[in-house]
């Protein structure tokens, strides 16, 4: 006499088959493990993929961002990341009220030009107010005007290989050690070790106070990059003024970038130089900016 | 004895009934189902632990378009005192808790540091925004692409009408299907073929409102998406949206918590198995003594 099973048989199998999937799933534990191997990275990098491709399907060249009315603007537009940059020639510019101050445009484009801040004011300019969206969470709405960025691009003239902007900037974030010059991802390398790694606005908390003429090492300024879509956005400019006063430092004085689809740390501030390439390869890691050298989306635009 | 196999039209499975001799079975969950739960679980633990790692970059929520930071809705922060002591203080529209130990200062690698959320609660466990961000959006992924899925089988077979409309007379046994529920006493036979009223109700309110409301805030915060689509505007601006971001995560934390105690209450095993192969016990007979035999 056979005492049949309270579970047929099938159903049973089923059973311990997925039982032992789920114990997969309890492998919680295991995932910081797997996102610092190569693998692990690449697989997380899925996602940006297919968010870049996404926003690119549907924000057109003429997709705005949100302008808001001038009672939405926030009574304090918060400062994040380098708020008073301490490199010595920073400081001497900003002694003299950025009187001679100079924004370079080179790289690849027919005239490199040089521009006073006077001479950017005299350029057609747009005022926009925006709200300006944190990689953290929060959010501040601001006034921003400037010269559209199109603008200035159009007198140097781009070269037929162009397809980014990189704006160089004047803050250190942090120096590069001598011996660390051999490794070939240090930023990764510190993630890896569990080392606090917060992106801000568009600068560090980590460089308080750096001065860049110490020998400390290689200064490594904040630099960011954006490709020509955004670059000839109608509300991609060079903003000199914040709520009708000029920029203050701790915003970004004389001239920081603003990119509205983006977040916060895209807006390059202290813009220095602009340079035209063809490849985001040999700047910093090749991420195309300090932040995304450090793990950060290059499209910052979720 | 005999026992037969009875084929009917069941509330959830294909309408297939099984008769052994103990017990009336019943198939409950078609594969398409029982995957995309599964896949959930995956996709909301991790969408929960790494949401917590970019919460904490600014533990503060706010109201309206940008972010009022004299006078946050809810913020999380560790109160330095002058002695040298700490301790963790969340504050909740004016009012402020010591939530040391939990939120605001808690224990990492043993030492008590100033986070948002503990350790053990974010992916990853150490501060690292960026990390916490590809995992939210890749999971953001997989969660979207599993839901879809399972809305689009749900009403080609009309699964999902079955499984969150309530009848009618089941709206009318609402009150009994409460006093059930509260002492933990649920149906058999044949009232146990369909979800009851109050399991409905809870999972039309958690498939097609707390679910798309995480989507619709979560896309919300996307500068980029804002450009295409003012999706901020439908809650008030991008900060109220974060903030009802947050809030629905609680709320589907709650559920979870109540789902997980009621699949216990109301029989793991019969649960367990029903959502693993598909196949759900509605009732159990006792037999009288004597040899049994395979149908």
């Amino acid at each position: 006499m056979t005492r049949r099973l309270s579970i047929p048989t099938p159903h049973r199998r089923g059973f311990l088959t997925a039982a032992a999937g789920l114990l997969g799933v309890s492998a919680l534990g295991s995932c910081d493990r797997f996102a610092v191997t190569p693998t692990g990275r690449q697989t997380l990098r899925l996602g940006e993929d297919a968010n870049l491709y996404v926003q690119r399907l549907l924000l057109t060249p003429a997709s705005l961002a949100k302008e808001f009315p001038d009672s939405d603007i926030s009574p304090w537009f918060k400062p994040n990341g380098t708020i008073d940059p301490q490199d010595r020639d920073y400081k001497a510019l900003a002694a003299k009220n950025f009187s001679d101050w100079r924004l370079r445009i080179d790289g690849l484009v027919e005239t490199p030009q040089s521009f006073s801040l006077a001479d950017l004011r005299a350029l057609p300019a747009r005022t926009q107010t925006t709200r300006h969206d944190c990689v953290e969470g929060w959010s501040a709405i601001g006034k921003w005007t400037g010269v559209p960025l199109a603008e200035v691009l159009k007198r140097a003239g781009l070269k037929p290989s162009a397809r980014y902007v990189v704006f160089h900037c004047a803050d250190t974030m942090e120096f590069t050690e001598a011996d660390e010059s051999e490794n070939a991802n240090p930023g990764m390398t510190a993630r890896a070790e569990g080392e606090e790694n917060q992106a801000s606005d568009s600068k560090a908390a980590g460089a308080e106070a750096p001065d860049a003429d110490a020998p400390k090492g290689t200064p490594i300024r904040y630099y960011e990059s954006i490709d020509l879509t955004d670059a000839y956005h109608p509300q991609t400019i060079l903003a000199y003024d914040l709520n009708g006063q000029a920029l203050p430092v701790s915003n970004g004085a004389p001239l920081r970038l603003r990119v509205e689809r983006q977040l916060g740390y895209k807006q390059a501030k202290y813009v220095l130089r602009i340079e035209v390439r063809d490849t985001l390869a040999g700047i910093g890691e090749g991420g195309g900016g300090y932040w995304e050298d450090r793990g950060y989306e290059w499209y910052a635009g979720i | 004895m005999a026992a037969g196999t009875a084929l009917g039209k069941g509330a959830l499975g294909k309408g297939d009934v099984v008769e052994t001799m103990r017990r009336r079975w019943m198939f409950r969950h078609p594969l398409v189902i029982r995957l995309a739960h599964w896949i959930n679980v995956v996709c909301l633990a991790i969408l929960l632990m790494s949401g917590l790692q970019i919460f904490n970059a600014h533990p503060a929520l706010y109201w309206g378009a940008a972010s009022t930071f004299d006078a946050p809705f809810v913020a999380i922060t560790d109160d330095q005192r002058d002695d040298g002591s700490a301790r963790g203080v969340t504050y909740v529209a004016g009012k402020s808790f010591d939530t040391t130990g939990w939120l605001g200062l808690s224990n990492y690698n043993g030492e008590a540091t100033g986070r948002g959320f503990p350790s053990w609660a974010t992916l990853p466990a150490h501060q690292d925004l960026a990390t916490g961000r590809r995992w939210h959006f890749l999971f953001a992924w997989a969660f979207v692409i599993n839901g879809l899925i399972y809305l689009l089988y749900g009403i080609g077979t009309g699964q999902l009408r079955r499984r969150i409309i309530p009848d009618g007379d089941q709206m009318r046994g609402l009150g009994s299907s409460i006093r059930e529920h509260l002492t933990l006493h649920f149906p058999e036979g044949e009232e146990a073929k369909r979800y009851n009223v109050l399991q409905k109700l809870t999972y039309l309110v958690v498939v097609l409102g707390l679910l798309p409301l995480m989507l619709l805030t979560g896309l919300s915060m996307s500068p980029g998406v804002n450009a295409v689509v003012p999706l901020p505007d439908l809650f008030g601006g991008r900060q109220s949206a974060r903030t009802i971001h947050f809030i629905v995560t609680n709320l589907l934390v709650l559920f979870v918590i109540v789902h997980v105690l009621l699949v216990l209450a109301s029989g793991v095993w019969n649960n367990m198995r029903s959502m693993l192969t598909g196949w759900y016990v509605i009732e159990r007979r006792k037999l009288p003594a004597g040899p049994e035999e395979i149908r």
